[in-house]
């Protein structure tokens, strides 16, 4: 009982990425070394953040765990604490409370495609995975990436992005929304569902992991029941709006499920037993 | 089970030397025509006229606004100041009723299900509490319908009958309570033996089948019967205030300058913001789907996740409701939907 839940901790920013129009990167080291040491986590869980002052907003860490000593995460200016944290510079001191929620299932996705979709900001939960699995890339078959942003400007981790499509072992796909090209631009242009569908990745032995505004995960999960994917090897996270993280607060829920303790990752198969509360 | 008898003149003088002792004293204190619970510094003011407070004791618990931690800022310096609990009193909360007693249960369970909430365990562990059964009741008392009764004595450390103008069977149920009776024995009497406590309670009508509402409910999820039920709620959150186990709270900065606090609030699922993203969309955007929200996590989803129903029946959400809407009343309608 002598864990406070609630105490947050001190982390510093290491390193600051503008990755795209009001989209930062922090790269945070722990203040402490000691809990450095033993903070663990996995792929898909999230944290609270906190700028002291301004109060605490949840993201995912956006780092995989095959890299340690810091976490990551990158978020979208959008409201009070985002704003203020998008104001903090390098060396300042901001708050950490995790690892929360549950993870994607990577021992059992051993031996099979992996088929990434992403679109606008939700690549970050997903580049934890894809980083994940690429740190350990034997485990794994074709790793294909499919990913989606409004306009080039907006596409985030434009350096990973290149590395990712110079990578033999990578088959990446960029697009962007139609008017969302510069003259220069050689990726695809439309939709993430319409390229989707185009591109038609077979659903043998493959997990699709599908991220993204409502309306992409809406119109992708169609083009992929017609490519044979089955509910169950298809997933995704859910963002409900949380406070505590720890199953308590009583916001994020979908039906009886926690989104912050039974999610944030959901396979498709088991969204199909509960309400559409998100 | 010990079972005692203390005569009302006693049961004041007992309660005085408590307070000389340290402790403090949460109990019913009537301020104009409201009946609530406060930390009462006279004996005197206690009230044990009404049948029910407004709101429950979960306060003395799960206060309404709870600073978590404090932090100071300095530069590019963070020093953070970590929940204090030595500074929490030891408090005998007197006077509730067994639908309140029994309504640290569940509230329990929500902030222990699974991770322990430091904030919540530090205060309930310095509570004692002595219940006093009920001898009367009003039309919207319902525990008999949700496991309870006027002498259930699940929750209380100590439990109290009115059985005469002047008197009361006080029985002793749990550990705690027993070391408090120990250190003030001396107030107590041997109670007759054929005290029949039975004979003293309020009877409450059973007014459904909790089973067949909770069965009703996950079935009806879709169905329009939320929106029949919600039509004139207006979103006030007032039912989860009241209510001894509702336990929904927003986490806030309460800044100064360079320091501040990390606070909680209660806070309500009958409310339009609570589950709105920053992004404009709202999984819950209706009342009905939040009135739903209510029932289903008292009645469904925490007899299935916490293996405890979230109500009581103590009635006091619909008491307080000031478009009249009946809970009892509403669950009923599952029982013959
Ligand atoms: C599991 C999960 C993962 C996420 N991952 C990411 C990610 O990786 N990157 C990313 O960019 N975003 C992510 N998000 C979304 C992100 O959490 C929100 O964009 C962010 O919390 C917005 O915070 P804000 O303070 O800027 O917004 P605001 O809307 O200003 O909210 C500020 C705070 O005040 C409260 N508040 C605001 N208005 C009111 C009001 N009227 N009354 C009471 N309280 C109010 C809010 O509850 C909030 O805590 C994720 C969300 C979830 C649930
Ligand atoms: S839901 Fe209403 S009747 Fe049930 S415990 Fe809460 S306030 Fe009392
Ligand atoms: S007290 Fe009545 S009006 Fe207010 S939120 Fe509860 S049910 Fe709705
Ligand atoms: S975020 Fe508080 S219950 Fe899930």
């Amino acid at each position: 009982m002598n864990n406070n839940i609630y105490l947050p901790y001190l982390m510093i920013i290491e390193k600051i990425v503008e990755e795209a129009p009001g989209v930062k990167t922090f790269r945070l080291k722990f203040k402490d070394e000691e809990e450095a040491k033993e903070f663990k986590f996995k792929a898909g869980q999230f944290g609270e953040y906190s700028a002291f002052g301004e109060g605490e907003c949840t993201f995912c860490i956006a780092s995989p765990p095959t890299r340690e000593g810091y976490i990551e995460c990158t978020f979208r200016e959008a409201g009070k604490v985002t704003s203020t944290l998008a104001a903090m510079e390098e060396g300042e001191t901001m708050g950490f409370r995790g690892p929360f929620g549950n993870t994607f299932p990577m021992d059992e996705w051993k031996g099979k495609n992996l088929l990434f979709i992403a679109g606008g900001i939700a690549l970050p939960p997903l580049r934890c995975v894809i980083w994940n699995a690429l740190d350990m890339r034997d485990h794994f078959k074709n790793i294909q990436i499919l990913y989606g942003a409004k306009s080039v400007a907006d596409l985030v981790y434009k350096r990973e992005l290149k590395e990712w499509e110079e990578r033999p072992d990578v088959q990446l796909t960029v697009t962007v929304d139609p008017g969302g090209e510069t003259p220069d631009w050689k990726g695809e242009i439309g939709f993430v569902p319409s390229i989707l569908e185009k591109l038609g990745p077979s659903a043998e032995n493959t997990i699709a992991i599908v991220c993204g505004p409502p309306v992409m995960i809406k119109f992708s999960f169609p083009v992929l029941d017609k490519l044979g994917f089955k509910s169950e090897n298809i997933y995704t996270t859910l963002e409900n709006r949380m406070k505590c993280g720890v199953g308590k607060c009583g916001r994020c829920n979908v039906g009886k499920m926690y989104v912050c303790k039974d999610g944030p990752v959901f396979s498709r198969a088991l969204l199909e037993t509960l309400p559409a509360e998100y | 089970m010990k079972r005692k008898y203390i005569s009302r003149h006693s049961l004041m003088n007992c309660l005085k030397k408590v307070q000389t002792d340290g402790i403090s004293l949460y109990a019913p204190v009537t301020r104009g025509e409201q009946t609530d619970f406060r930390f009462i510094t006279s004996v005197d003011d206690l009230s044990f006229d009404s049948v029910q407070t407004v709101r429950s004791a979960k306060a003395v618990a799960f206060p309404c606004s709870e600073k978590l931690f404090s932090y100071t800022k300095e530069k590019n310096d963070v020093q953070l100041q970590d929940y204090n609990p030595d500074v929490l009193p030891e408090v005998l909360v007197f006077g509730l009723h067994p639908c309140d007693a029994v309504g640290f249960g569940p509230l329990g369970s929500i902030f222990n299900w699974d991770t322990q909430d430091k904030p919540y365990n530090e205060r309930r562990k310095r509570l004692t509490l002595i219940s006093l059964a009920c001898t009367r009741a009003d039309e919207y008392c319902f525990c008999t319908s949700v496991g309870g009764g006027p002498g259930n004595t699940e929750g209380s450390d100590i439990q109290l009958t009115p059985i005469q103008e002047d008197g009361y069977l006080a029985e002793i149920i749990t550990d705690k309570g027993n070391e408090w009776y120990e250190k003030y024995s001396s107030f107590f009497e041997e109670a007759a033996e054929d005290i029949r406590k039975e004979n003293y309670l309020v009877e409450i009508p059973v007014k459904f089948n909790i089973e067949e509402v909770e069965r009703k409910m996950t079935e009806l999820f879709e169905s329009d019967i939320w929106q029949l039920q919600s039509e004139r709620c207006i979103g006030c959150g007032a039912c989860a205030f009241v209510c001894p186990t509702c336990a929904c709270f927003d986490i806030q900065e309460d800044a100064h300058g360079n320091t501040g606090n990390r606070i909680r609030c209660w806070d309500s699922c009958g409310f339009a913001l609570f589950t709105l993203h920053t992004s404009g969309d709202n999984p819950r955007s209706t009342q009905s789907q939040r009135w739903r929200q209510r029932l289903m996590h008292k009645f469904s989803y925490m007899p299935e996740r916490l293996t405890v129903v979230g109500c009581t029946g103590c009635g006091r959400c619909s008491r307080a409701c000031p478009v009249d809407m009946n809970l009892s009343d509403n669950l009923k309608m599952f029982n013959y939907e």
